[in-house]
């Protein structure tokens, strides 16, 4: 079918960010209107390229408070030894639809090299002026198409002490899918670690216990990754089946 | 722990002995309890060192669900506690990726079932986030959503009483619980049309308006809702047995609770005033007046005070939500963005459900674009730009997270709950280590585990 599809020979798309703007976090680059090839897509859309970028890195000021947790991060990173333009890959403040930082939907993301994420929590969690006592959990994320950074963790911090609240973002490749455990900063994450094992595969170093939650114990494979393979439904009508979602059409 | 009445050796069948074929006796170990002396004596002499492994669910009526409690127990006194889970796990996070962002609220609300509103209100408060619309809600939708969070947490906490109250024995406390449940679920069912999964929060307001009358109809029932919770106010909290099961039981103080991020009633037993509604107010709560109670106690006893004080203070929220419910009558209850508002002016039809048949009339009959876009907007959904989103709000059993990732589609790339009695369950071992067996129970009930949040 790939060949009633315009353009569904192309190969790289190079997607340039434009001038002066910080490089884009592409995940993925699309193509088609439906998502799936070969369905016989005859839109005229096939030769759609939808490149998937995340929000790029922003620039100071941040803005509100981000600024000076940043500050303080920096600061307390490297008197513990640790270089902070290592540990801190990256800042990015998502305004979702405000005007300013100050706003109450405003957050704030770090991304943090996964080998300094123990020192990182450490920091975020002891130091005065972060105080982010409270750990609410590990979220995977797979991008499979996000070469070399496949699976993503996000480690949600709220911090009583000064109502703040901010997000951890360490990524690791599909290769070498290891993540150093934050069990011994945050002993609540040891369940969501588990999770996200479970359903990911990312193996958190140093966990207690790293054993499947809810998943039975000698299930294969890690069912929230984009590459699980999903079953199709058997239809009792002339042997039909109904295809796997994940291949079915999508918008 | 009576001890048996009969004293002669190799008499009648025991209870840990094989009955019937005595041969038995060579393959399974038989133990013989006799004696008038403490069971704590017999169960060594009879036992020995021997580790007692017990297995506690996942089908037992006092776990709140399939909750699989492991207890290595040394006489009655529990030395090791651990919780398995994943029974209930129903792979709903899998499955929101494969339905459009509005189709969303419907699989998250069967999450936590006890208390599908806020998952319901977090996931759409994460999607308006992404959608950046979340100044673009009208006041009135965040009203009504603060109504149905405020009535669903005095439903839930009225499970958590009632059922906490059944599995100690106390039958009563349990029907007057539920009793007063129904008069909420009622109320639900008034809005809804369904007494639970209500898929009613949407992303950009709520699906349909308050019917006529609606605050009326919740005055009165709310009305006999104080009454039992007066009951039950009266019926637990001064009853000697009550308090002697319950106080400093299932302790778990504040250092243990920041350690394993147990927020909730729980966190608020040990004097914390942590709640999202004040730390990081949504849906407008900075503008109502309420209290966050705390206790001192940190046990099983004082969450159940909490408990109780909660509800009281929900419905002082819920009578200032009815208010301005009364003053914004007539106003849109859902974003004027006619490409993310669900294109729905609902009515019950003589089939008791259904799309207003002025609006079909419309779409089918004279307007062609709006058939389009309505065929368009249901089918495929609306589109939410590239990022991610975290919401947290106060659900009755602690802080709720929702991670939502979009890859620009119409379907969420990701959406991660962070399910309260998920993590909150971490503290069973803690709070159960070195009590009675029977003390399990009432620690557990005082988590207020919902196994349907906790699997997903």
């Amino acid at each position: 079918m790939s060949d009633v599809t315009p353009g569904g020979d192309q190969k790289n798309v190079a997607v340039q960010p434009p001038e002066g703007a910080a490089t884009l976090e592409l995940v993925e680059v699309k193509r088609g209107m439906f998502g799936v090839d070969g369905s016989g897509d005859t839109s005229g859309y096939g030769g759609l390229v939808t490149p998937v970028a995340m929000p790029a890195a922003s620039s100071r000021p941040y803005g509100n408070w981000f600024d000076q947790v940043i500050d303080v991060l920096t600061e307390v990173l490297d008197e513990a030894g640790v270089p902070p333009q290592q540990a801190i890959e990256k800042v990015v403040v998502d305004l979702h639809g405000a005007d300013s930082a100050d706003a109450q939907q405003a957050e704030l993301t770090i991304d943090v090299a996964r080998e300094h994420l123990v020192a990182v929590c450490q920091a975020l969690r002891d130091d005065q002026d972060l105080r982010f006592e409270l750990s609410l959990g590990v979220s995977g994320v797979h991008f499979p198409h996000d070469a070399g950074r496949e699976l993503h963790a996000a480690y949600h911090l709220a911090s009583i002490t000064h109502s703040r609240r901010l997000r951890l973002e360490v990524t690791a490749p599909d290769e070498d899918p290891h993540i150093p455990s934050t069990t011994s900063v945050y002993p609540s994450n040891d369940w969501h670690e588990r999770e996200t094992y479970d359903f990911f595969g990312i193996v958190f170093d140093g966990h207690p216990a790293l054993t499947r939650i809810e998943m039975p114990d000698d299930w294969v494979g890690h069912p929230q990754r984009k590459d699980y393979p999903l079953g199709g439904i058997p239809v009792e009508y002339k042997g039909a089946t109904v295809p796997p979602p994940d291949t079915r059409r999508s918008y | 722990m009576s001890a048996p009445t009969d004293h002669r050796p190799h008499a009648a069948p025991h209870a840990t002995r094989p009955a019937g074929n005595e041969d038995m006796s060579s393959t399974v170990r038989a133990f013989e309890a006799y004696g008038d002396g403490d069971w704590d004596d017999i169960a060594r002499e009879a036992i020995g060192e021997e580790r007692i492994v017990v297995n506690m669910g996942p089908q037992h009526p006092s776990t709140h669900g399939v909750l699989r409690l492991m207890l290595e127990i040394d006489g009655e006194t529990v030395t090791e506690a651990r919780a398995g889970i994943g029974y209930l796990h129903t792979g709903i996070e899998k499955n929101m990726e494969f339905r459009t962002w509005t189709q969303g609220t419907t699989f998250c609300t069967r999450m936590d079932y006890v208390a599908p509103l806020f998952q319901e209100a977090a996931y759409c408060l994460a999607v308006e986030k992404l959608l950046g619309i979340t100044d673009d809600v009208p006041e009135r939708a965040s009203v009504i959503r603060v109504l149905m969070m405020e009535l669903n947490r005095i439903a839930s906490h009225l499970v958590c009483l009632g059922t906490g109250g059944n599995e100690m024995g106390a039958t009563t406390v349990m029907t007057v619980g539920f009793t007063a449940r129904e008069e909420i679920l009622r109320l639900f069912e008034a809005v809804t049309g369904l007494r639970m999964n209500h898929a009613y929060i949407r992303p950009g307001g709520v699906a349909v308006d308050i019917p006529e009358g609606f605050t009326t109809q919740a005055r009165a029932a709310l009305k006999n809702v104080r009454g039992y919770l007066k009951q039950l106010t009266d019926l637990m909290l001064a009853n000697p047995i009550f308090k002697a099961r319950l106080t400093d039981v299932g302790v778990l103080n504040l250092s243990g609770c920041m350690a394993l991020a147990i927020t909730g009633p729980v966190l608020r037993s040990t004097g914390l005033p942590y709640d999202v509604r004040k730390d990081n107010p949504y849906c407008g709560y900075e503008t109502y007046d309420f209290d966050v109670p705390t206790a001192k106690g940190a046990d099983c006893y004082d969450r159940v005070v909490l408990r109780i004080e909660e509800c009281y203070q929900s419905l002082k929220i819920v009578e200032q939500a009815m208010e301005r419910l009364d003053r914004t009558e007539g106003e849109p209850v859902m974003v004027a963005d006619k490409k993310i508002a669900w294109p729905a002016q609902l009515a019950v039809g003589g089939d008791g459900q259904g799309n207003s048949l002025e609006h079909i009339k419309k779409i089918m009959g004279t307007s062609m674009e709006a058939l389009i876009h309505h065929f368009k907007l249901v089918t495929e959904g609306f589109r939410v730009p590239v990022g991610q989103a975290w919401q947290t709000v106060e659900h009755p059993r602690g802080e709720l997270g929702v991670h939502v990732v979009s890859d620009g589609g119409t379907r969420p790339y990701r959406a991660h709950f962070r399910d309260p009695s998920f993590n909150n369950l971490q503290g069973v071992s803690v709070m159960c280590e070195g009590g009675q067996v029977a003390d399990v129970v009432v620690a557990v009930a005082s988590l207020d585990p919902v196994l349907g949040g906790v699997d997903r």
